[in-house]
């Protein structure tokens, strides 16, 4: 009896331990797989001269990846921008100040949100905000704009990432303890004082932390941005210009590119880029809260 | 041990009590009652709690002593499922029906709570932040007075070399005498302590008992407790509760001796 018990829990315990070493092989597999893809682009140019030139004439075996990574950076940064002031501010109403009822109606309407599949949020896009950006706010800046742009992009994004930020900014204010408020208020501070001196200083590295994954969830979406953004190859500063982040390259170009020579390792080159890219992302935050948690 | 301390702060006033008011009762509740819903956890609560005294909340677990002491000084508020009604004068002054300034009520009473909760933050600004939430921007007075409540619960030596570390790295004992610092610096009148021991080892939780003892001569204390023998070591004034009512008060000797209800001489027997 005693003999069975124990072989089941080595039985149990391998088998555990299987399961988990697929997940940490999976990243290093998906990883390698890219790498060896995309070597052939290594051999011509070198990396820095990949990323850093932005001609893009793949006929020509011209590969400079610039435009995609900067469409990229500029897309997700003006999402940034929009949802995390929005995200910060929406969990402190909903978990310090508003009614039981708001947040009991407020929470199935996040989840529906953050569950909505992104082609929607690329419809929704192309029907309210590309005329939006189109017809209204171009002509006040006086710029002549289609509304396919990075600003188009960028606010997409921005509503799709206020979800799945805003729910976990949520779970890391109600892990702060009650009894923290109650001990900043007795002491004399306003509600407002002790959410600002307490609750958020309390919850800063969890912010932090939820503001890194929504930063890699925006880089890597691919399907809404791409309905929006224009997907014109060029380098550009004028949010109302078209964009062609790296995800859409990738989505837009894979099927077709059997008959151009090397365009398929420069494909994968790109899928490269944008793992090293959100992995880069992960590990900067993940030291930024290191760093705030040893303070 | 903690006397060496009380000396006023320059150019404050230190809370002094007339005569007449010493003979005042510093609280007095009437017709208290509160409702989480359907549920009545407070019912019609009638107390008056005397100056300088200990005051302790008996009863058993969830008869309402928490929520007591959360009404007087309207934490009630932060649980909105709460409904409050009824009067609490605290020196005249109806603190459930004034529009006076919250805050400020607040700082008359230093709340201790079930286990210690300091501010992220670091020792001395613990401490500091009270005095600096009331205007004080004078370095020295507010040094002067980090260092006076942390002596005044004993606990200056041991952290006079840390005063820049954060507070979490200190013993749960520690933090809850600095909890009690802090909450002194405000110079309240009344302190609130919720079941403070209850998180506390043995030798820690005398040392809050033994601050208790001292603190009186300044302060009225209202304790809960749910221990019957820290009741009796400490009370000057019990207050025993039941299911949200109050069932018998009194004297202590007298009351632990000769229980005029059922409910509280179960209590004394099975609590011994």
């Amino acid at each position: 009896m005693l003999f069975r018990r124990i072989v089941i829990d080595k039985i149990t315990s391998t088998w555990m331990i299987l399961t988990m070493s697929l997940i940490l092989m999976l990243p290093l597999l998906i990883g390698t797989g890219l790498y060896m893809k995309a070597l052939p682009m290594f051999g011509q140019q070198g990396f820095l001269h990949l990323i850093g030139t932005a001609e893009w004439s793949p006929s020509q075996g011209k590969f400079g990846f610039w435009p995609f990574i900067a469409s990229s950076l500029y897309v997700t940064i003006i999402s940034f921008l929009m949802s995390a002031p929005v995200c910060l501010l929406a969990a402190i109403y909903l978990t310090q100040f508003s009614s039981v009822r708001l947040v009991r109606i407020m929470h199935p309407i996040i989840d529906i949100l953050a569950g909505l599949p992104s082609v929607i949020y690329g419809v929704w896009g192309i029907l309210v905000i590309v005329p939006f950006v189109s017809n209204l706010l171009a002509p006040v800046f006086k710029i002549n704009s289609t509304g396919y742009s990075i600003l188009s992009g960028g606010i997409v994004l921005a509503v799709m990432c206020i979800p799945y930020m805003l729910n976990m900014i949520i779970e890391v204010f109600n892990t702060v303890p009650v009894g923290l408020k109650e001990a900043a208020l007795s002491l004399g501070a306003t509600l407002w004082e002790s959410v600002k001196h307490v609750v958020v200083k309390k919850s800063f590295p969890g912010i932090i932390s939820a503001y890194g994954l929504g930063l890699a969830k925006a880089f890597g979406e691919t399907i809404a941005v791409m309905m929006v953004v224009g997907n014109r190859v060029q380098v550009t500063s004028n949010p109302f210009e078209a964009g062609y982040p790296l995800p859409a390259l990738i989505a837009n170009n894979y099927g077709e590119m059997l008959s151009i020579p090397q365009y398929d390792s420069a494909l994968m080159f790109a899928a490269l880029l944008l793992l090293l890219i959100i992995l880069t992302i992960n590990l900067l935050f993940r030291y930024f809260i290191y760093k705030t948690r040893e303070q | 041990m903690y006397r060496e301390n009380i000396i006023p702060i320059p150019g404050q006033v230190q809370a002094e009590t007339t005569p007449d008011q010493m003979l005042s009762n510093i609280i007095k509740i009437e017709n208290l009652n509160v409702y989480a819903g359907h549920q009545h956890i407070l019912k019609n609560i009638n107390l008056e709690i005397p100056r300088n005294k200990v005051t302790v909340l008996l009863g058993p677990s969830g008869c309402g002593k928490t929520t007591l002491l959360k009404c007087m000084n309207r934490l009630t508020e932060l649980y909105k499922e709460l409904k409050v009604s009824g009067h609490i004068y605290i020196e005249d002054d109806d603190i459930l029906n004034s529009n006076r300034n919250i805050a400020s009520l607040r700082q008359k009473m230093g709340l201790l709570s079930q286990r210690p909760f300091p501010l992220p933050v670091s020792i001395y600004k613990n401490v500091a932040y009270g005095i600096k939430l009331k205007g004080i921007r004078d370095r020295k007075l507010i040094d002067y007075s980090v260092e006076r409540n942390l002596r005044e619960v004993g606990l200056w030596n041991e952290v006079k070399d840390r005063l820049n570390s954060p507070a979490s790295g200190l013993s749960i004992g520690q933090q809850q005498r600095l909890c009690l610092a802090r909450g002194l610096a405000v110079k309240p009148r009344i302190i609130l302590a919720d079941e403070p021991t209850s998180a506390l080892d043995p030798i820690s939780s005398k040392i809050i008992e033994n601050l208790f003892k001292e603190m009186k001569k300044h302060y009225t204390i209202i304790l809960v407790t749910h221990i019957m023998r820290q009741a009796v070591r400490l009370a000057d004034h019990v207050v025993f509760m039941y299911y949200g009512e109050i069932i018998e008060q009194g004297n202590p000797k007298k009351l632990f001796k000769n229980p005029q209800t059922e409910k509280l001489r179960k209590y004394i027997t099975e609590g011994n």
